[in-house]
């Protein structure tokens, strides 16, 4: 693991650099050796983003040294940053999807014979590249028809292509299912024992303990902590996350549950969710876990009118409603806080009051007329309880940190007052303390006596918070957890895997 | 909890959405260096400026009124004629050319009065030297102001662009929900001949009342709106590009307009329906304060109502606008039925304007409309944009249109030019924004 004791493969020494307004990055120095897994840990807005952007060449620091094997560099560009052996997974994928697995791989450096592409040649390239990975995908399927995990191996299998020396992978787990997880951490594996170092940022801290060989804890742009993974625990890491102690990391709160606020009776739609029955009390959390590619999100989408079931039917507070619009689901009090907030859940080009009025404009309005005091006096009570950061109404919602645009989502549908709560992935891509004030959020809501059916693919999350928990397996309620307080990650993970 | 009342500073907010304006005061600016000249009084104005001139002295005089013919000339006369104190006699008052004021003169010779002042507009007083006679000319004061700060000419720069500016706002909200319309040049020509053919075949051509005239031109707008909902259902129901489904409802409605007019220009119209393309009202063309109140209605429309606010949110997301519990479809009917209706006005008025109706009419129109819209900031991504851009962005063009006629440039250099100003204001809107950077700019010659 330490071959190059003398030159570690990258050093980044006293970097420092400042936004208007931000002091993104202080002092920050990192050391990355061959073969080593380096974890990268902080809350949102720690500087995480800024130092691997700064290795991306796509911000230049204002002071500060990178040297790559020893040798002093200046990364001036994305294409200078490849060329000096760094391949940077982001979260957001670079593949085009309707081109196949080859050609997005030798996008832009086909190989090539008088301009005649030889597919047979880049076929063959591309086979080795997922030998190396030990994963098998068909060098001809386009990359649409492709899982999500099957499009990160593809981003890495485009890395490797371009001889690759450091990769960083930001946030990569974030959408996939534990399944998956086990294989790209096989894949990290793989990759360091051929002398790469990896640097790998995550807010899962079971996955880093369980992963990487070191930590760099961030904070406020500067790192708090540097520890070897074997001397350190969970706990340890969110308090250096954190800059406090916390007491508890899944704050549930046991209430008294009332009367079923929904049931669900034989529900089907297409292939992707097959006769689900199941119901959920006023008061309750129920989780739903499984696979991706389960359901689950579908089955939130059904009971949100935002796609209209095949066949079924829903029993609202013992009434029965179908809907054929998100609208009258809204209507009836069934809000949905989607999966991916910054493609369903949000315009993010449009201000943060816009977004908060959005689904509440017969409230805020009177006969078709906007009432801007209303408006901002309403955004500004859900700003001061749910503590959302940010500078004014007018300000852009893409501006805000993750876990406050996953707050401005539930401040807009709080403020619908909606008897069923739907949340797809509440905490994805948020740090510790968002985290935490979420839950304790959906503490009150249930406590108010609102409905809360909770997805999740966190089981700890899941295990933690869910009053009762559904586990889906291809399309179908495949078994229901009593008591999640109790039960544990394996029992889940054989239900979901069958 | 940090409470900062901090806003984003009003200045910067309104230079990120009406920054455009600075291009239009430059342009007004330039035109205005370019086109100054020798400017005059006309009219009573310029009447009463001589008469008090010749006041000015008590010794008693004759004067003669010396004018061409027109129209202001004569209210210049009269106005001297009603000005003119006790101590001074009026000889007489010509209205002609120099030969006249020749024999008018030896006239009053012959009746023993000799002329001491003649007033003169400033064309009159141009005219050679007057046959024996010691008589001073009077002409209103003269000063340098440019051609294009005529009230005159801004009017007609406001009267031109009228058309285009009000089909303009159907095409903004168009525009913001991430559509497109490519058939208002022909909708105009639609309306156009929908409003000929029912003058002159349901209500009698010439000899139509006014309500005749209402009833055709709305039957004219009335046809484009439900055009414009059909293409919205096409668009929404069906969910068709909107580029394509405009597309071919240009030809589509070309050629209807081509057949229901057989190809032939309509004529028949009577002179009263002059009224909406040419009529005044305090000193503007009707139809210029049509669009500043279409434009009032669609700025409040646009920020201030529910309505508005989904327009907006359907461009900018549309899935995220769906899940919100905005009724998607109908937002997109509704905009294309407006900029179909807001066509179908503008065609109305251009057969006023014309005083006739062709199929031919608002070729390409389609594209200045979209040229204002973009000139006036709104992104064609959808979920952007400011109505009162568009305004700006019309005038813009308006005015590079009128200063070109100003400084007779042939049309030919005419098309060059608006094509580079279209150009360079967007490039100028997103360099304002902040959207450009000299980085990207280099990555393009990489490789």
């Amino acid at each position: 693991m330490q071959k190059s004791k003398q030159n570690p493969l990258l050093r980044m020494s006293h970097i420092s650099k400042a936004f208007p307004g931000i002091q993104a990055l202080q002092d920050v120095s990192i050391e990355l050796l061959a073969g080593e897994v380096l974890a990268l840990i902080g809350e949102n807005g720690a500087g995480k983003s800024t130092l691997i952007k700064t290795l991306g060449g796509a911000i230049q620091p204002d002071r500060g040294q990178i040297e790559i094997d020893g040798v002093p560099t200046r990364i001036g560009s994305p294409l200078e940053s490849q060329q000096h052996g760094i391949g940077i997974i982001y979260q957001e994928f670079n593949l085009i999807p309707f081109l196949t697995v080859r050609e997005n791989l030798f996008l832009g450096r086909a190989r090539h014979s008088l301009g005649v592409v030889n597919a047979r040649r880049e076929r063959d390239a591309t086979r080795q590249l997922f030998e190396r990975l030990g994963a098998s995908i068909h060098p001809d399927t386009p990359v649409a028809a492709l899982s999500i995990a099957e499009q990160q191996l593809v981003e890495i299998a485009k890395a490797l292509a371009t001889d690759v020396k450091i990769v960083v992978m930001d946030e990569p787990t974030a959408t996939l299912t534990p399944r998956e997880v086990d294989q790209l951490h096989r894949v990290v594996r793989e990759l360091t024992s051929q002398g790469i170092g990896v640097v790998y940022v995550s807010h899962r801290l079971n996955e880093i303990l369980e992963l990487t060989d070191r930590v760099v804890v961030l904070r406020d742009g500067e790192v708090v902590g540097q520890q070897d993974i074997v001397s350190t625990n969970r706990r340890d890491l969110i308090e250096l996350m954190v800059g406090r102690k916390i007491e508890d990391e899944f704050p549930k709160q046991n209430h008294p549950t009332g009367t079923v606020r929904l049931s669900v009776e034989g529900l089907n739609w297409s292939d992707k969710v097959v006769d689900v029955n199941f119901s959920v009390r006023s008061g309750e959390i129920l989780g739903l876990t499984g696979l991706m590619g389960a359901g689950r999100t579908e089955l939130a989408r059904l009971i949100a009118g935002a796609e209209v079931p095949d066949a079924g039917q829903l029993l609202l507070d013992g009434r029965p409603v179908s809907f054929r619009s998100p609208r009258q689901a809204i209507r009836a009090g069934i809000c949905l806080l989607t999966e991916d907030r910054k493609t369903q859940g949000l315009i993010t080009h449009h201000s943060i009051q816009q977004n908060f009025s959005l689904p509440n404009l017969d409230q805020l309005s009177r006969a078709g007329l906007m009432n801007r005091r209303l408006e901002q006096q309403s955004l500004g009570d859900y700003r001061d309880s749910l503590h959302i950061k940010m500078v004014s109404g007018a300000q852009l919602a893409g501006q805000l940190s993750g876990g406050n645009q996953q707050k401005l989502v539930l401040a807009k549908w709080l403020q619908r007052n909606c008897r069923l709560m739907i949340v797809d992935e509440p905490t994805r891509g948020i740090d510790v303390g968002a985290k935490y004030e979420i839950y304790q959020l959906m503490n009150e809501l249930v406590a108010g006596g609102i409905a809360i059916l909770m997805i999740s693919s966190e089981l700890p999350e899941v295990l933690g918070m869910a009053d009762r928990v559904l586990v889906m397996r291809q399309g179908r309620i495949a078994g229901e957890i009593e008591s999640p307080q109790t039960a544990t990650q394996q029992e889940i993970m054989e239900l979901a895997a069958g | 909890m940090e409470t900062k009342p901090n806003h984003i500073s009003w200045g910067r907010q309104f230079i990120n959405d009406y920054g455009m304006i600075f291009v239009l005061l430059f342009l007004m600016l330039i035109l205005s260096a370019v086109t100054i000249d020798q400017q005059r009084q006309i009219g009573a104005a310029a009447g009463q400026e001589v008469a008090a001139e010749i006041n000015r002295n008590d010794s008693a005089r004759n004067v003669l009124i010396a004018t061409p013919e027109g129209k202001l000339d004569i209210e210049f006369a009269q106005s001297i004629q009603a000005s003119l104190d006790q101590h001074h006699q009026l000889v007489a008052t010509v209205q002609g050319g120099p030969r006249e004021v020749n024999l008018a003169l030896k006239e009053a010779r012959k009746e023993g009065k000799t002329v001491n002042l003649i007033a003169c507009t400033a064309a009159s007083a141009k005219w050679g030297p007057v046959e024996d006679s010691q008589a001073v000319k009077i002409r209103p004061s003269s000063y340098r102001w440019p051609n294009f700060l005529m009230p005159d000419n801004l009017v007609t720069i406001a009267q031109r662009i009228t058309v285009i500016a009000i089909i303009a706002i159907g095409m903004t909200m168009v525009i913001i929900t991430a559509g497109i319309d490519l058939s208002v040049g022909s909708l105009i020509a639609l309306s156009a001949v929908v409003t000929g053919v029912m003058i002159r075949d349901v209500f009698g051509g010439t000899d139509a009342g006014a309500l005749g005239l209402w009833c055709s031109g709305l039957a004219g707008i009335g046809v484009c709106a439900l055009v414009g909902l059909f293409t919205g259902l096409l668009i929404a129901a069906f969910r068709l590009p909107p580029f394509i489904v405009t597309l071919a409802m240009m030809l589509l409605i070309r050629g209807i307009a081509n057949v229901l007019s057989d190809q032939r220009t309509i004529h028949e119209i009577p002179v009263s329906f002059d009224l909406l393309g040419k009529g005044y009202l305090f000193g503007i063309p009707i139809s210029v304060w049509l669009m500043f109140a279409l434009y009032g209605l669609a700025y409040f429309v646009m920020s201030r109502t529910t309505l508005g606010r989904q327009i907006y949110a359907v461009g900018g997301n549309e899935e995220a606008a769906r899940l919100s519990g905005v009724r998607v479809k109908r937002i997109l009917l509704i905009v294309y039925t407006v900029c179909g209706l807001l066509a179908g006005l503008g065609g109305v008025i251009v057969c006023s304007q014309l005083r006739s109706a062709k199929a031919s009419y608002g070729m390409m129109d389609e594209l200045t409309v979209i040229a204002a819209v973009v000139v006036g900031g709104t992104s064609l991504m959808g979920g952007q944009g400011k109505i009162l851009g568009t305004l700006i962005g019309a005038f813009i063009i308006g005015v590079i249109q009128n200063g070109m006629n100003l400084i007779h440039m042939d049309d030919k250099t005419q098309m060059i030019v608006l094509g580079s100003v279209i150009v360079l204001a967007v490039l100028l809107d997103r360099i304002k924004k902040g959207e450009v950077s000299w980085k990207e700019i280099k990555s393009v010659f990489n490789h």
